[in-house]
């Protein structure tokens, strides 16, 4: 039971290592083809600007961003953990009797009282 | 050695290499990137611990989620190239991460760890109160399905710390809400 | 592990190489032909039979071009992230099945497995922008990132519906479960919820604001070309693929038909593949029938309406399992609260005051005139 269980996550050990090594084949590949004269390599000043529309580069790299923005990052960290307490109960729920099922409702209801505070202070919109 | 034993030791030392660029990397989004494989090792880590469903919640949380809450705070920040720097908190977080070392370790040494062969009888709360023995049987119906014994731990044993977390991740949410507010007054 | 088995798992893994491979090629003709014909126009139709050859004369291509790498990049980011974006849509496919026994492993947490790895590609994404460091490719991986985000909750909750229903994770019991009715007919409030935010975390149109052309020129692939670009489209197609098969396993009944025999693996694949493309077909279709939607927009439908609908359902669907209500009610309360949402929305579009935007032009400050 136990070496069927390692045996399961080595397997993914091994798709994971193919994952890798795909998609990394193919950019060496695509490397190696530049020595045969197959993939042109003639860099130049323009070539190498960064695409700013034909443009000469404007103001920063990197644009800043509203903190705003950070709202819907810290929603998903909550509502990610969240799902991580029902999933359990969620496949168990039935053998696990009324108290578990109300107390799954009073979790998810606390949730959707912080998901309406942010609703009403209007940080569910994207200005 | 084992298998297992060569798959630990790989992982302990990519996620201790890993940890440590996090520290030493001057760029802070590669060091979020080395972050990001460090959460990684500790999920495989968690696998060799037989616990299947806290390595998935380790990808889906930390590696899925957290990293992008990192990424999204790295982004709002000026000069993330040269930031990171090593700067006059060096010593308090020395002096920190050293006792938070000895605790660790101090509790790693302390704990009662039950091996297979030496379980003796661990008690885990069934759906009478009943008592998993080490049999092959007890093992299975244990690590067999850690998701169901979670669930029955989360749902009975421990309603209150569950309830709690997330009146806690509704005061993340309210604590977000109100740094949003405050930048909008400055504004 | 026996020799036998070691065999099989390597015909099993080059299967699903192959397979994937083919599947590709397929979809990048289909969808190009299909839009054509769509568009009045003939697709592709010089290279091989109907044009059949284009896929692999744009991979030849892609593979022989040139790198054009900007001065400012991030090497080593630059290299990782069309990697990171690749890795966790291949790895999902451990687990899923194309027919009865027909996966290289079955995991008892399958559904759960599949969540926690979709999630790490917007990782990827994000890298690709930064890396790429140009104003176009960071604000494309931050929409990216804002939008994947916000469609990963309803995903999540719509596939933990069906978790609920079959009272299992595991991917082949879902479909057993399915044997006399689909989830589709029990719970289609659940099967809409899935496909949306299936397309949303595909960034395919409606919802294709990070690679948009026309505002930011592709989003995060602005600075990638040949073999590296080429990754990140590979990794598109097959998450394509992987959603339509999630939405086949999950809602339509997999490799289950009335009247055919599942036992017979290789019928088994045929009607899973038939029904899976007929939902990229659909995916293709509201491609070519929808204009985008506004960022905006699109957020607000995340989270002030599919999120929502999303929690109804899974509260809707335990008190339906716990109380052991009868099949058909669940599936009338679903399709009320369904059309209800579209109602509502429809009202609110038709009488929504277009929001009123202030645009601030760019003025370059004095001493910002290094450029050059």
């Amino acid at each position: 039971m136990l070496e069927d269980y390692f045996r399961q996550y080595g397997l993914i050990a091994i798709f994971t290592a193919i994952a890798v090594i795909l998609p990394g084949s193919l950019l060496v590949v695509s490397w190696l083809l530049s020595f045969l004269r197959i993939r042109p390599s003639k860099p130049n000043d323009v070539k190498r600007s960064p695409y700013e529309c034909g443009m000469e580069l404007i103001g920063d790299r990197w644009p800043q961003f509203n903190f705003r923005y950070y709202m819907f990052a810290i929603l998903f960290v909550v509502f990610d953990v969240e799902t991580i307490f029902i999933y359990p109960w969620a496949v168990q729920f039935k053998q696990l009797g009324f108290f578990a099922f109300a107390e799954m409702l009073v979790f998810i209801l606390i949730l959707v009282i912080g998901w309406a505070y942010a609703w009403n202070h209007k940080a569910l919109e994207w200005r | 050695m084992l298998p297992l034993d060569i798959a630990f030791w790989v992982m302990a030392a990519v996620g201790v290499a890993t940890a440590l660029a996090v520290v030493m990397e001057k760029d802070i989004f590669r060091a979020a990137l080395f972050l990001v494989v460090s959460f990684l090792v500790v999920a495989g880590i968690f696998v060799l611990l037989n616990a299947e469903f806290l390595a998935m919640v380790q990808v889906l949380v930390y590696v899925g989620a957290i990293s992008i809450l990192i990424i999204f705070a790295i982004m709002l920040t000026r000069n993330a190239h040269e930031g990171n720097p090593f700067n006059s908190f060096q010593l308090p977080a020395l002096v920190l991460s050293t006792m938070m070392l000895a605790a660790i370790a101090f509790v790693a040494v302390n704990t009662e760890w039950h091996d297979w062969d030496q379980l003796g009888l661990q008690v885990l709360p069934g759906d009478s109160g009943e008592v998993f023995s080490a049999t092959e049987q007890g093992i299975k119906n244990v690590f067999g399905n850690t998701t169901q014994v979670i669930a029955r731990l989360l749902m009975r044993d421990f309603v209150l710390p569950m309830e709690a977390a997330s009146v806690v991740l509704l005061a993340a949410v309210i604590g977000a809400l109100a740094l949003v507010r405050e930048n909008e007054g400055e504004a | 592990m026996s020799a036998l088995e070691t065999l099989l798992l390597v015909l099993a893994i080059f299967g699903v190489l192959t397979g994937l491979s083919v599947i590709v090629l397929s979809l990048i003709w289909l969808e190009r032909k299909f839009l054509g014909r769509m568009q009045m126009r003939m697709g592709p139709m010089h290279v091989g039979p109907f044009g059949l050859l284009q896929p692999v004369a744009d991979a030849v291509k892609l593979m022989a071009k040139e790198d054009l790498l900007s001065s400012l990049v991030d090497r080593v980011v630059y290299w990782v992230a069309p990697l990171a974006v690749f890795v966790p849509t291949f790895m999902i496919w451990v687990t899923i099945p194309v027919a009865r026994d027909l996966v290289i492993r079955n995991l008892d947490m399958g559904l759960f497995y599949i969540i926690a790895f979709s999630v790490l590609s917007i990782v990827g994404l994000v890298t690709a922008g930064w890396a790429s460091s140009n104003k176009y490719a960071v604000l494309g991986g931050f929409r990216a990132a804002a939008q994947l985000v916000s469609y990963e909750i309803p995903l999540i909750l719509a596939v933990l519906g069906v978790a609920m229903l079959a009272q299992s994770m595991n991917l082949e019991e879902v479909v057993n479960s399915q044997s006399t009715v689909v989830y589709a007919l029990v719970q289609p409030l659940g099967l809409v919820i899935f496909f949306i935010a299936g397309l949303a975390e595909l960034g395919r149109t409606p919802f294709d604001i990070h690679p948009a052309e026309s505002e930011v020129v592709g989003g995060p692939f602005v600075e990638y070309s040949g073999a590296h670009w080429a990754v990140f489209f590979l990794a598109e197609y097959i998450n394509t693929f992987a959603i339509a098969a999630l939405t086949v396993l999950l809602f339509l009944g997999g490799w289950l038909f009335p009247g055919i025999s599942g036992d017979v693996s290789a019928l088994g694949v045929l009607v899973f593949l038939v029904k899976t493309y007929l939902v990229i077909l659909v995916v293709f279709w509201i491609r070519g029938t929808y204009p985008r939607l506004r960022i905006d927009q699109l957020m607000s439908l995340g989270w002030k309406v599919l999120v929502p609908l999303a929690l109804v359902n899974v509260v809707i669907t335990a008190s339906y399992m716990f109380y052991g209500w009868s099949a058909w009610s669940l599936s009338l309360m679903s399709l009320a609260i369904l059309g209800a949402a579209i109602w509502g929305l429809s009202k609110r579009m038709r009488t929504a005051p277009t929001p009123e935007y202030t645009v601030k032009l760019y003025v370059p400050a004095p001493e910002a005139s290094n450029a050059g």
